[in-house]
């Protein structure tokens, strides 16, 4: 009876977005008097940061601060349709809707300005600190507050635009299930070390480096949260969860946290991440989806380990305890036969 | 978390302000003092409370249900049954033309698993709610119930949804979505190994901390406020507007925040209920969902069984991969349909593979519903490949690792949908872990580029 490591490791794909029914997602923006922006959406937040990353997307476009930018989501009776947020398209989606719509605003307020600056809205840059100037002509400048009160007040014009994103809905092939069935792909390979205890079949994950491949970190401290969070949720998998732990019978189902297990404080892992970014050419500023493929390698990665550690596979999820004990005592008996 | 900038520099292009830096989360200040509002925080004067009454047997038909005690219950203010849902059989999926509508709101001929609501009490208080639900009374006669997603299949097993007419979804391809590439059976004549393994997982619970639930208001201008953690605002909406048969004009729909989601606030459970609950009674009513419920009535993260065949030459190269996965739906469909055809999207995972026959199968057994979790179709097919790939490895002596490069996928490479290979960087992730964390391999695959096949 001992502890012993072992090793495993595990890479994946994931597809941003499904479009098997169609993908649409729509996204408002207007200034307010004085030059703040309302990103109108239907997009929900689960925890993920959908409004502060769609503030800091809209707030690139238009060229402000992103304070200036505030997020309402989601109100049927004001915010534009979206899908819904599951499939990693959250980002994605709307990012590109609000893209759109920044454009079509950035465009209104420009031509305001150029009023304004007695030149051509073509020769103005936004700084990014709530100003536009004259590109070339130092001290030429007029604030986006200004701009702003001025399209209410004089010029008698609505800052705003309108974005939509949009993926056409894919049919599989009945015959050979050709189809397009998301868009861009992002990846992650995870390697996990693990400690197996052969008396209790207890398993312990010391650590897991994973590499993940998201287009462009758009927020990275908020990639990371959700990189790690997700991380821990595959752990959590492949060890502990499930409703039945001994599907398909139904008997011992799980009625509340004592009963179903999870990973919990002092489980977890040391946990670091790396981020490659190859942008998507399809993606907001090359963002692809990464929200759900975290959780993915893990398990895969802690299965691999466990067999690298104590030579039986558990090919059923969870790995319980229960199952590697059994698995063991498989082994030693056919050792014996 | 670093980011690691020597991959793909030259694609990495852009002079950003906002883009790339770490704002800090606009909701923080309220998640972490705790004080940011959730659907379940309205409190709305003369609120009701929704509680179910569940079938406590996993298949049976009913045969009478007497809920004239609840009725009498001090503080209950509406019994709601099958006859009072105007299009009590929906299905979610309808939006997008995918049926048929195979599940009631409130069952009504039978209930298909363990914990179907069959009886909705609308009560003043939860107790009464909970109290008067316990008294309503229903005879059932009890139906013998399929548990295995391969016996389900087998002849005379039981039928668990007529609505179907057989155990399992009829694709346009079949009874399974097929995806098909290359020759299968031609491609394991050239193998030099042929593994066949099994797979299995079991349900799994999104467990957010924020049970699913919703608040509805009705309003001075005869329109329905609802509060909801829904994922989606306007599909649960137009589901509402489906099964209550009312006009979306009706319907206002507020939520934005959820309390974790992770896929499990897609169904449209709650909401068209409680929506009908307060036109029966013109009252605001709650109906929030207990952790039980949660954990068994809430749809789990289907359990699979994926069968992987790999043909396999010495040099290890995957020459041939049939795979069979089960996606157990439950009683219902959701949108469990639509997961086993994403998970047939996604195998054989990030490897050219030239022969691939793919069969994903959505399957009815009398079990709770399974539905969206995150990485729906793919978090479990992602383990079967995985462990898959380990077994593959060593059945030909090679190091786990460098046997994923010498198969991985590169741009310009043919998928097993017919979808060629862009933007790959499988190679590079792997690349990246391999000297990170000091787990060798040689130096051609450290050489090797996603952008094109050589080396």
């Amino acid at each position: 009876m001992a502890k012993q490591r072992g090793r495993g490791v595990a890479a994946v794909n994931y597809p941003t977005g499904m479009n098997l029914g169609g993908d649409p997602t729509q996204a408002l923006v207007h200034s307010t008097p004085t030059g703040n922006f309302i990103v109108s959406l239907s997009s929900v937040d689960l925890g993920q940061g959908i409004k502060s990353v769609v503030a800091q997307i809209c707030a690139e476009t238009l060229g402000v601060p992103t304070e200036r930018v505030i997020v309402d989501t989601a109100d049927s009776d004001t915010g534009p349709h979206c899908m819904g947020t599951f499939a990693s398209r959250g980002t994605h989606r709307a990012g590109n809707a609000v893209i759109a719509a920044a454009k079509e605003a950035r465009a209104v307020m420009l031509e305001v300005a150029a009023d304004m600056l007695e030149a051509d809205s073509r020769d103005l840059q936004t700084d990014r600190d709530g100003n536009i100037h004259i590109v070339g002509v130092p001290g030429k400048s007029v604030s986006v507050t200004d701009v702003a009160l001025a399209a209410h007040f004089q010029q008698g014009r609505s800052i705003s635009g309108r974005g939509m994103f949009f993926i056409p809905r894919s049919y599989p092939s009945p015959t050979d299930g050709a189809m397009k069935p998301s868009t861009c792909y992002a990846h992650a390979c995870t390697i996990a070390e693990v400690e197996v205890d052969t008396e209790t079949g207890e398993v312990d994950v010391l650590s897991l480096k994973s590499v993940y491949e998201v287009g462009r970190a758009l927020n990275p401290k908020m990639v990371e949260q959700q990189l790690v969070g997700g991380t821990w949720m595959g752990v959590s998998h492949a060890l502990y969860e499930t409703t039945e732990p001994y599907y398909p019978a139904r008997d011992h189902a799980c009625r509340d946290f004592n009963e179903y297990l999870m990973l919990g404080i002092g489980d977890l892992p040391k946990t670091e991440i790396r981020v490659i970014e190859r942008p998507a050419p399809d993606g907001p500023f090359g963002a692809k989806g990464l929200g759900e493929m975290c959780a993915n390698a893990p398990i895969p990665a802690v299965a691999n380990a466990i067999f690298d550690a104590v030579g039986v596979r558990v090919d059923s999820l969870p790995i319980s305890p229960e199952k590697i004990l059994r698995a063991l005592l498989a082994k030693e008996s056919s050792a014996a036969a | 978390m670093e980011i690691s900038k020597s991959y793909f520099a030259d694609e990495r292009h852009g002079d950003f302000k906002e883009i790339g830096q770490s704002r800090q989360r606009s909701d923080t200040a309220g998640h972490v003092r705790g004080i940011t509002p959730f659907y379940a925080d309205r409190h709305v004067p003369g609120l009701l409370h929704l509680r179910m009454v569940r079938s406590p047997h996993h298949h049976a038909r009913i045969l009478r249900i007497d809920a004239s005690a609840a009725e009498r219950h001090p503080g209950v203010k509406r019994v709601i049954t099958a006859m009072d849902v105007p299009h009590n059989v929906y299905t979610v999926l309808s939006l997008i033309n995918i049926g048929p509508e195979d599940e009631p709101v409130l069952a009504f001929d039978k209930v298909r698993w363990l914990g179907e609501p069959v009886v909705a009490v609308v009560a003043d208080s939860e107790r009464s709610a909970y109290e008067a639900a316990a008294l309503v009374r229903v005879d059932y006669e009890e139906l013998p119930a399929v548990f295995d997603v391969e016996d389900a299949l087998k002849p005379g097993a039981p039928l668990v949804n007529e609505y179907h007419g057989q155990n399992y979804y009829r694709y346009d391809s079949g009874a399974s979505r097929k995806v098909r590439l290359g020759d299968v059976e031609a491609g394991f004549q050239k193998a030099d190994y042929i593994i066949e393994e099994r797979y299995d997982s079991s349900p799994i619970e999104h467990a957010p901390t924020e049970t699913t639930g919703c608040i509805v208001v009705p309003d001075q201008n005869n329109r329905l406020t609802c509060y909801t953690g829904t994922q989606a605002i306007f599909f649960t909406l137009d589901n509402a507007s489906i099964i209550l048969d009312v006009p979306g004009q009706r319907l206002h729909f507020v939520g934005g925040t959820a309390g974790g989601g992770f896929g499990g606030k897609v169904d449209c459970t709650v909401e068209p209920i409680t929506l009908l609950a307060a036109m029966l009674t013109g009252r605001p009513v709650a109906f929030i969902y207990n952790r039980y419920e949660e954990m068994q009535i809430s749809s789990a993260r289907a359990a699979e069984r994926i069968y992987i065949k790999d043909g396999l030459t010495k040099d290890g190269r995957i020459v041939a991969r049939r795979v069979r996965c089960y996606v157990d739906s439950g009683a219902y469909s959701r949108h469990s349909p639509y997961g086993a055809q994403k998970a047939a999207a996604h195998f054989p995972g990030p490897y050219t593979i030239p022969n691939v026959g793919i069969d994903c199968y959505c399957v009815y057994t009398n079990r709770t519903p399974s539905s969206a979790m995150r990485g729906f179709g793919v978090t479990i097919a992602d383990f079967a490949l995985e462990v898959q790939m380990d077994k593959l490895a060593r059945l030909v002596a090679m190091d786990p690792l460098e046997f994923r490069f010498i198969n991985a996928y590169r741009d310009g490479d043919m998928k097993a949908h017919h979808q060629l290979t862009e933007g790959a960087a499988l190679i590079e992730c792997m690349q990246e872990a391999s000297t990170w964390a000091n787990w060798p391999v040689d130096s051609r695959y450290l050489k090797m580029s996603s952008r094109e096949r050589k080396g």
